[in-house]
């Protein structure tokens, strides 16, 4: 079984005006294996993917499954050659039931009407099969979006998949959550199911993955076993050199105490919060998803209305009811989710990199665009963004590009205090490299960072300490010295 | 990178030379049909004779000019993502107001002008407050507001128009400044004002902002409230400019006036290229498709097209227009 082959994508090409997306590609899946898609953003991935999933057709190249040579001309032609796609961002309808959901457009019918009650007990047998722990009868929306994840496998693999893509799954669920769809994929390549899976985390490699094929620039690069490669070949196989350090971190001596807060509760999940943050050092706030962190960040920042508790500056009590508030005081945000709390996708770099500062060169009517286009440039630069022009459109960059135009954006308010929630979330291994970087010339300068990760290796290699949130509440402090995966997963799930 | 060492003067007539060349770029459909538009009247048998005549254009720049005020506040709305229906009844509400300002009350025609914009205004502030404060949908609440313009219209003048016989009260709608209409000289006016507010100010970046991504403007730091506050008072506004310059051309004030004038407000918007998804759109736009609709209805009533194939026509050109930007914007994005 460990040799054999389910799926063979030989020499793909695939051109859009003006950019060669793909370059001969290759791509094997064994029956039963984890077989892993790494490159950074822009490598390639997604593209190869639409053409496995028939979004897209290739220009030349050919596809083998089972040994047969296939034609994949459209999205159904895929389903019917077993292979299903679980998209990065979600696609379940969330007003209806998880079980409408799995069965939607073919759904067991009497006649002319749907047979529900067939319907909730075939899902159902398929949910408890997995050990999934869902009602069948639940309304999507109400569902955690891991929950919403372990829909769209069950609904995957109620086609009888074979061939079964995963986009990110991990990105947005927490460490214990990805322990269960880790198990969840181990009893579906039992059975011969052959999983690609496209991570940025390279912590999850040994973990699940069996093989890795490594993309870069739409060209292929290779195809290592995970047993008996490294983590910096992998990377240096991805960004094409060899990355010097991953994490740049030089520890300092801490300053004065600039923001401290006591009892902060925001009458939901928030409970009694009390920490403190010194001059010129990173602070991580670790914990599962859910345990308040983003929350608690949103008090702080002005963004809850109904928060309670007492926040000091610089040892001043000060009263933070807005945004406004909060960025008089130095405090700037960088929120988790770009694309819905950042991003203003339509518009420009520049007009994306500038709308904290207008006040700087919007006077009246008067509009000093020099200045405009020297604030963005100096940003641009600061951040190393690669975008052709200030005027391009920013939903046209990458996600790392797009991540450090948001940084840069908050850089410019010149905050004493940033928060970086989730800063290289979905940012690919060079993009996340340069932000490290970042983060530390500006812990050198004096200014303070707290950083929502949830990623530990990263959050444990930048911290100076980290506060474990559990439930609303901070369950502990931990200092660099002493912290550890273990450790902190203590304080988190206990 | 040699634009860093440009002079500074240089620097901004580039900007200057930019934007227009952006501005033609981005409308260069709806231009061309513009253009096609005003050669075939100018030269067809049937309307040589009437089409380029000063007192036609002058005639056609006049109706334009009403639709065009509530289309400059309509542009600002739609970025913002929302929709003001109420327009068209803030015309007969203020047209009327205004009306009896001065012949039923025998008052000054400065009162009666202020009075009908401030009864617009409020009508504005009203729609802004009730949009900014709750979550109710634009479209609702000013399908609303519209109701109650409208009724209001109705009781206040019995039904019948209220008739004024003043000689100056023509000047808003049907005088000339120099050798100009009054309500173009006004359309200058507002569409600068309009212009500086969307491009040249803070809160003309806002309103892109909240259009473009409401919950990143708050996170922002943006006043979301402020925002929509103002777009909406502003809309109001200039529809009761609107109402009192078409009463002052109808030597009355009417309850039916302005009916469906929303409508053709949001035609000029949408076929200027602003997005019904808000955070986009350009006032630029917004002129040339007003000037299309303008042309058109004037274009359709000298070629004697019977006055109910006139919207069957209006809606074809509505549809083309927009549908030939979605193919633009399709294969840009490409």
């Amino acid at each position: 079984m460990e040799n054999n082959v389910l799926l063979q994508m030989k020499d793909i090409h695939k051109t859009f005006p003006g950019v060669y997306a793909l370059r001969d590609i290759n791509l094997e899946v064994r029956a039963g294996e984890v077989h892993a898609l790494l490159g950074e953003n822009g490598a390639g991935k997604s593209t190869l993917i639409k053409v496995l999933g028939g979004i897209y057709q290739a220009d030349q190249g050919e596809i083998f499954i089972d040994g047969n040579k296939v034609e994949i001309s459209d999205v159904r032609d895929a389903q019917q050659q077993g292979i299903s796609i679980i998209h990065q961002e979600l696609v379940l309808v969330p007003y209806m039931t998880v079980a409408e959901n799995i069965y939607l457009g073919r759904e067991p019918k009497n006649g002319l009407f749907v047979n529900h009650r067939k319907m909730e007990e075939k899902a159902q047998n398929l949910l408890d099969a997995y050990q999934m722990n869902i009602d069948a009868t639940t309304v999507v929306a109400n569902l955690t979006t891991a929950q919403q994840q372990m829909v769209e496998i069950v609904k995957a693999i109620s086609f009888d998949s074979k061939i079964l893509v995963m986009d990110e799954p991990t990105s947005s669920i927490s460490d214990k959550e990805v322990e269960f769809l880790f198990n969840t994929m181990r009893i579906l390549t039992k059975k011969g199911v052959g999983i690609i899976y496209i991570s940025h985390k390279m912590s999850e490699l040994d973990q699940i993955c069996d093989r890795v094929t490594v993309l870069r620039d739409g060209k292929y690069v290779g195809t290592e076993v995970v047993k008996e490669t490294t983590k910096e070949k992998l990377i240096s196989m991805m960004v094409g050199r060899e990355l010097q350090k991953y994490y740049t971190r030089n520890f300092q001596e801490a300053g004065e105490v600039v923001l401290k807060c006591e009892n902060i509760s925001d009458g939901k999940l928030v409970k009694d919060a009390c920490f403190e943050i010194r001059k010129g050092e990173i602070v991580g706030f670790s914990g599962l998803v859910g345990s308040g962190r983003s929350e608690l960040m949103k008090c702080i920042f002005g963004l809850n209305k109904n928060s309670s508790g007492d926040i000091f500056i610089d040892g001043k009590k000060v009263r933070i009811k807005s945004p406004i508030d909060a960025i008089k005081y130095g405090i700037a945000l960088v929120p988790e989710d770009r694309k819905k709390e950042g991003l203003y996708k339509v518009q420009s770099v520049k007009y994306n990199s500038t709308i904290e500062v207008l006040d700087e060169f919007i006077k009246g009517i008067i509009v000093n665009y020099s200045k405009e286009e020297a604030i963005t440039q100096t940003y641009i630069d600061m951040m190393s963004t690669k975008t052709p022009s200030q005027d391009q459109v920013i939903g046209n960059l990458s996600g790392g590009n797009q991540q450090k135009v948001m940084i840069g954006r908050w850089l410019a308010t010149s905050p004493k205090i940033l928060i970086l929630d989730e800063p290289t979330r979905g940012v690919d291994v060079g993009a996340k490299s340069e932000i490290y970087a970042r983060m530390n010339e500006l812990v050198k300068k004096g200014v303070s960072i707290i950083m929502i990760s949830s990623e530990l290796p990263e959050i444990i290699n930048m911290s100076d300490r980290i506060y474990v949130m559990n439930s609303g509440r901070i369950a502990g402090c931990l200092q660099r010295d002493g912290i550890s995966q273990e450790h902190i997963m203590q304080l988190a799930a206990s | 990178m040699a634009e860093i060492t440009i002079s500074k003067a240089q620097n901004s007539s580039n900007r200057f030379v930019k934007s227009f060349k952006g501005f033609i770029r981005d409308n260069l459909g709806i231009i061309i049909a513009f253009l096609i538009l005003v050669t075939f009247l100018t030269l067809s048998p049937v309307t040589r004779n009437t089409f380029p005549t000063q007192k036609n254009v002058f005639n056609v720049l006049r109706q334009i000019s009403t639709n065009l005020y509530l289309a400059c506040g309509m542009t600002m709305v739609i970025i913002l993502g929302g929709i003001d229906l109420s327009v068209g009844s803030i015309i007969a509400l203020t047209g009327c107001v205004g009306a009896a300002i001065v012949s039923r009350h025998g008052l000054p025609i400065a009162v009666a002008i202020l009075g009908g914009l401030l009864v617009g205004l409020l009508f504005g502030i009203f729609n802004g407050f009730v949009i900014s404060k709750t979550t109710i949908p634009p479209f609702i609440v000013t399908l609303a507001t519209m109701n109650i313009a409208k009724g209001l219209a109705y009781v206040y003048t019995g039904g019948a128009p209220v008739r004024v016989v003043t000689k100056e009260w023509q000047f808003l709608g049907a005088g000339y400044i120099g050798p100009f209409p009054t309500p173009v000289i006004i359309l200058i006016g507002v569409l600068i004002l309009t212009g500086i507010i969307m491009n040249k100010t803070q809160i003309g970046r806002h309103i892109y902002a909240v259009g473009g991504n409401a919950q990143a403007a708050q996170f922002s730091g943006i006043n979301v409230q402020k925002v929509k506050f103002f777009v909406h008072a502003y809309s109001g506004l200039l529809a009761g400019l609107a109402g009192m310059v078409l009463a002052s051309r109808m030597y009355s004030g009417q309850p039916t006036a302005g009916d469906g004038a929303e409508m053709d407000a949001i035609a000029a918007v949408v076929v200027g290229g602003t997005s019904m998804a808000g955070g986009s759109g350009k006032i630029g736009g917004t002129i040339i498709g007003g000037l299309i609709i303008g042309v058109l209805n004037n274009g359709l009533n000298l070629l004697n097209v019977n006055s109910f194939w006139q919207y069957v026509v209006k809606g074809v050109v509505i549809l083309l227009a927009v549908y030939i930007d979605f193919l633009r914007n399709t294969k840009s994005k490409r």
